[in-house]
């Protein structure tokens, strides 16, 4: 009989790419934040009915777990002081002009980021991964026509895509999604393409052609699982972008409704707050530092994520 | 009393890939790779295929199976058409031909488990699932040498000769009859080549395979085959039963190959050098011989056109018009 | 007896990885004189790369750390010194050749740009100067036509005629010593002779010495002066060709000349090794060939045995060796007078 393994343990690329990333510490911090981010995104999902009102004006509104944890609601009439700083008062980031309460809609707005980040991944990547595959595998008549595809719109500046896109949609969370997705597959399927083009030519795929795999096997079990650390670093990039834009385009006026609490919405009230006398600088500085944070946590993260997934820094 | 049927036949196999060039990307001109190949191989033998780097060994290896489409020329399997065969028909052919591949590193798919990998074949022609699939997967192992337990491991936990072996368990899936064997142990260590080429020579017997042995080391074909081809730019220059070719090698480009192999014993140094020049890319028009330009014996004759094939001694055959 | 020009040391160059401390050289001494051409052979994995790159001072550090040893050229220690005076050793005393030539050099310069460069960086000569004399050495490696070379860019050279480039580019500011590393290995059987007669005649031409690392016992048999059969990191055969290849006695190197399929033999099968060669993060206890060897005794896996003169002139690391043991001294295991199974079938 043969000669023994090394490790007796079975571990796979992912499981090694795991463990040289858990040694990074400070990408194991910024995931630990991005982690934090999506939980409390998380809270903001879960439907919680309160009761608001004393006496006779008792009422039932929907409302998710966080409205119910700050006891407040989008778009409720409140009580409270209009503007307030941070530090006066109960409100540790200060109110806006309705009142309400800084911290709260910063909270918020991360759920509208999360669900925002996700809706469009769902629809550029599956769009990005498919076509970049069928390019790069099947070359010829169809590469050159996808290529085409992406390469014209790739031709159009991208901000001006979406606020036509947006334009025409109208404003909302799931029109930005698919404005973004749409827009956002192009340099997924390039790499996805350049890569399939390099694996093609892989003895790994020849010999599965040679045991018998048709194109759909050798698709979905060799390539896919090759290029799919491609994916998950481009999505873990692309997130940031992705909340970034949201700021950019409902600064514009196109981005999400006017009763989403969304960092952009907060930010581009900006424009009358910070004009104002005396400046009321508390909602600006609260959503950039929300949002810098998250895409700050992302882009080291997904750095550091790169590092571990790539193919070279393999131990062989 | 006639010799039964070779279990493959090769006649004038041609395969020229084009050269892109220019705005357009038109085809400028040819790589001549394979430029009219013929051999046999009898069932249960080894035809060792020798040459050096761009003879067209690999590429004719691919060729044959259709791995790359020919771009002429006809492949017989155990009488069966093969260049002309249409898709659904070629698969169900390729149960019987199959590859071994040269770099242990790139032809295993590194994602996958070496179950997967092994089990591929009885999965890609419907052959067994579940547990029996299991099972055959462990037994293809152990046949080769490894533990069954091996399975749920992935190929970078293996070094190169365990991984050609399950490149090996692999090609033996489906039972072939006959297997292209690339350059199957030049990557690897020397130690471990002879454990490599004692188990293909084992399977040969248990099996009775056969080999299409791929390689530019004459010693290793030496010890394997039982006929030998040599290549030279896309061309077979010699062809002979083995002991027959090392013994009375004719071929000014055999002798050369054979002179040149540093023997591992110091009282022999000294051996002469190999020809001048270097191996010219197959891409421009040649006419005649394509070794003329580094042999020491060519004349006129030799410029003028590419000499046929000719039957110098049985079943010796020597394209050169001075043997 | 003149003093040998490179004197190596207890050499030992550790890697830390993930998975430990691999020993890539552990403990490695030999000497090479003037002009003498000296050959590390070995399988992948035994170390033999990691010593070049240890005299030379390139071992990658972070996972690489050469913990001990010294290694006097000309009577000074190439690891005591600062990093300024040792980037002047490198091309001035000692020059390199690598495996690859397509990836050693700049595929954006020309061959003469790159010579050039390499001359202008280690003394003073001006443009002209210095083509001259990379000329010069392009025609001393026999490269046909080498006023045209100069022009030329490594993808439109082929490997044999790169290669000699490489030697060229080496050699530029004769060396005392050139460390060949696998120079053979990429390229065809009909180029490599030229290669290594080239480097053979070099060496007695410049009176240099080389180090000479490789894989194939052939090519040790063919140019050899001296050699030193590593194993898991040691020097486990160490005499000059001759007596290696007549009289090979560690077990490694007798099962090697057995396992080679050379020409003319018609064995029906080949004597393999079983086994292979063992992971530096975890080499076995005592001898690191002995699970492999056909004449391990239980004493073996105690004892890693260091290199000792068993014959005159002839070195080995094995403990059942006659001769391994002073007279008078008692072994642990009982020696065999001669190692079984000869190398080769006379």
């Amino acid at each position: 009989m043969n000669e023994e393994l090394v490790t007796t343990q079975a571990r796979s690329l992912w499981a090694e790419a795991w463990h040289r990333l858990r040694r990074n510490r400070l990408a194991m911090v910024c995931l630990a934040v991005i982690s934090v981010y999506f939980v409390l995104g998380l809270l903001d999902m879960i439907p919680v009915a309160r009761t608001i009102g004393t006496g006779e004006a008792r009422t039932r509104v929907e409302g998710t777990l966080v409205d119910w944890i700050f006891a407040r609601g989008v778009g409720e009439v409140t009580k409270e002081e209009s503007y307030v700083p941070p530090g006066e008062g109960t409100h540790v980031l200060g109110t806006d002009i309705q009142g309400l309460d800084i911290l709260y809609k910063s909270v918020k707005g991360i759920s509208t980021a999360v669900v925002l980040g996700l809706g469009t991944a769902a629809i550029y990547i599956p769009l990005g991964l498919l076509f970049g595959i069928v390019a790069g595998f099947f070359g010829g008549l169809v590469d050159d026509l996808i290529v085409y595809v992406y390469s014209t719109l790739a031709c159009i500046p991208g901000i001006l895509l979406l606020i036509a896109l947006m334009t025409v949609m109208g404003k909302g969370t799931p029109q930005l999604c698919i404005a973004m997705g749409v827009t956002n597959w192009v340099g997924l399927c390039r790499l996805i393409r350049g890569e399939t083009l390099k694996l093609r030519e892989a003895d790994y795929v020849l010999a599965a052609r040679a045991v018998g795999a048709g194109p759909f096997r050798t698709i979905f079990l060799h390539l896919v699982p090759n290029v799919f650390h491609i994916v998950i670093i481009a999505f873990t990039l692309g997130f940031s972008g992705i909340v970034m834009s949201e700021a950019v385009l409902t600064y514009l006026g196109v981005g999400v409704e006017a009763d989403t609490i969304s960092w952009g919405m907060m930010i581009s009230t900006a424009n009358m707050e910070l004009t104002r006398h005396p400046v009321v600088w508390w909602q600006f500085v609260s959503s950039a530092v929300a949002l810098l944070m998250l895409v700050l946590a992302f882009n080291v993260f997904g750095d550091a994520l790169r590092d571990a997934l790539d193919p070279r820094l393999r131990t062989e | 009393m006639s010799e039964p049927q070779p279990l493959l036949e090769v006649q004038d196999l041609v395969k020229h890939f084009p050269i892109r060039g220019g705005v357009l990307s038109r085809v400028v001109g040819h790589v001549r790779a394979v430029d009219g190949v013929s051999f046999a191989v009898r069932r249960g033998r080894t035809l060792g295929l020798v040459g050096e780097s761009g003879c067209g060994k690999t590429t004719t290896g691919r060729t044959l199976l259709r791995l790359l489409e020919p771009t002429g020329g006809r492949v017989f399997f155990d009488g069966i058409a093969v260049h002309s065969l249409e898709a659904r028909s070629l698969r169900a052919l390729r149960r019987r031909m199959q590859i071994i591949f040269q770099d242990p590193y790139g032809s295993l798919d590194p994602r996958m488990t070496v179950g997967g990998i092994v089990g591929e074949p009885l999965s890609a022609y419907g052959e067994a699932r579940g547990r029996e699939r299991r099972r055959l997967v462990g037994e293809l192992l152990e046949r080769v040498g490894l533990s069954a337990s091996y399975v749920n491991h992935y190929p970078h936990e293996f070094s190169g000769g365990q991984r050609q072996r399950i490149g090996i368990a692999r090609a033996l899936a489906l039972k072939p009859n006959f297997v292209v064997c690339d350059e199957p142990v030049s990557a690897l260590d020397v130690s471990i080549q002879a454990q490599i080429i004692n188990l293909l020579a084992d399977l040969q017997d248990e099996r009775g395979i056969s080999y299409l042995f791929i390689s530019h080391d004459l010693g290793v074909v030496e010890h394997i085959s039982h006929d030998v081809a040599v290549m030279y730019q896309g061309l077979i220059v010699e062809m002979a039963p083995r002991d027959e070719l090392y013994a009375r090698p004719f071929h000014p480009y055999t002798k050369v190959l054979l002179a040149a192999i540093p023997v591992p014993d110091p009282e022999m140094k000294g051996q002469s050098e190999g020809p001048p020049g270097q191996v010219s890319s197959a891409m421009g028009p040649t006419t005649g011989c394509p070794f003329y330009p580094r042999c020491a014996a060519g004349d006129e004759r030799c410029r003028a056109a590419v000499p046929d094939l000719r039957e110098v001694a049985p079943g010796h055959f020597v394209r050169c018009v001075n043997a | 007896m003149a003093e040998a020009l490179l004197r190596v040391r207890d050499l030992a160059t550790h890697f830390h990885t993930e998975g430990g401390v691999a020993r890539a050289v552990d403990g490695v001494s030999f000497e090479i004189e003037r002009g003498q051409m000296f050959c590390l052979v070995g399988e992948s994995g035994c170390g033999k790369s990691v010593t070049a790159l240890s005299i030379m001072q390139l071992v990658p550090s972070p996972p690489g750390r050469i913990v001990s040893g010294s290694v006097m050229l000309a009577g000074e220690d190439l690891l005591r010194l600062p990093p300024g005076q040792m980037r002047r050793i490198r091309g001035e005393k000692i020059g390199m050749v690598f495996q690859e030539p397509m990836t050693a050099l700049n595929p954006v310069f020309t061959i003469g740009s790159q010579i050039t460069e390499a001359i202008r960086a280690h003394r003073e000569a001006s443009r002209a100067e210095a083509a001259r004399m990379a000329v010069d050495m392009l025609e001393r490696v026999r490269i046909p036509d080498p006023s045209r070379c100069m022009g030329l860019y490594p993808h439109e050279m082929s490997g044999g005629m790169l290669q000699r480039a490489m030697i060229a580019m080496a050699l530029v500011c004769r060396p005392v010593l050139l460390i060949a590393d696998e120079p053979t290995t990429a390229l065809d059987v009909t180029i490599q002779a030229g290669i290594l007669r080239l480097l053979d005649d070099l060496r007695r031409e410049l009176g240099m010495s080389v180090l000479l690392i490789t894989h194939d016992l052939g090519v040790v048999a063919q140019v050899a002066d001296v050699v030193a059969v590593m194993y898991a990191g040691q020097i486990v055969e160490y005499a000059d060709v001759k007596t290696v290849f007549a009289d090979p006695l560690h077990p490694y190197m007798i099962s090697l000349l057995r396992s080679l399929p050379t020409l003319g033999t018609r064995k029906k099968k080949l004597d393999a090794i079983a086994g292979q060669v063992p992971d530096p993060r975890r080499f076995p206890e005592g001898c690191r060939f002995h699970p492999r060897c056909y004449m391990a005794a239980p004493e073996c896996s105690r004892v890693n045995p260091e290199l000792r003169e068993v014959r005159t002139g002839h070195r080995a690391a094995c403990i059942r060796l006659e001769g391994y043991w002073q007279p008078g001294s008692s072994p642990p295991v009982a020696p065999v007078t001669q190692p079984r199974e000869r190398a080769r079938d006379v």
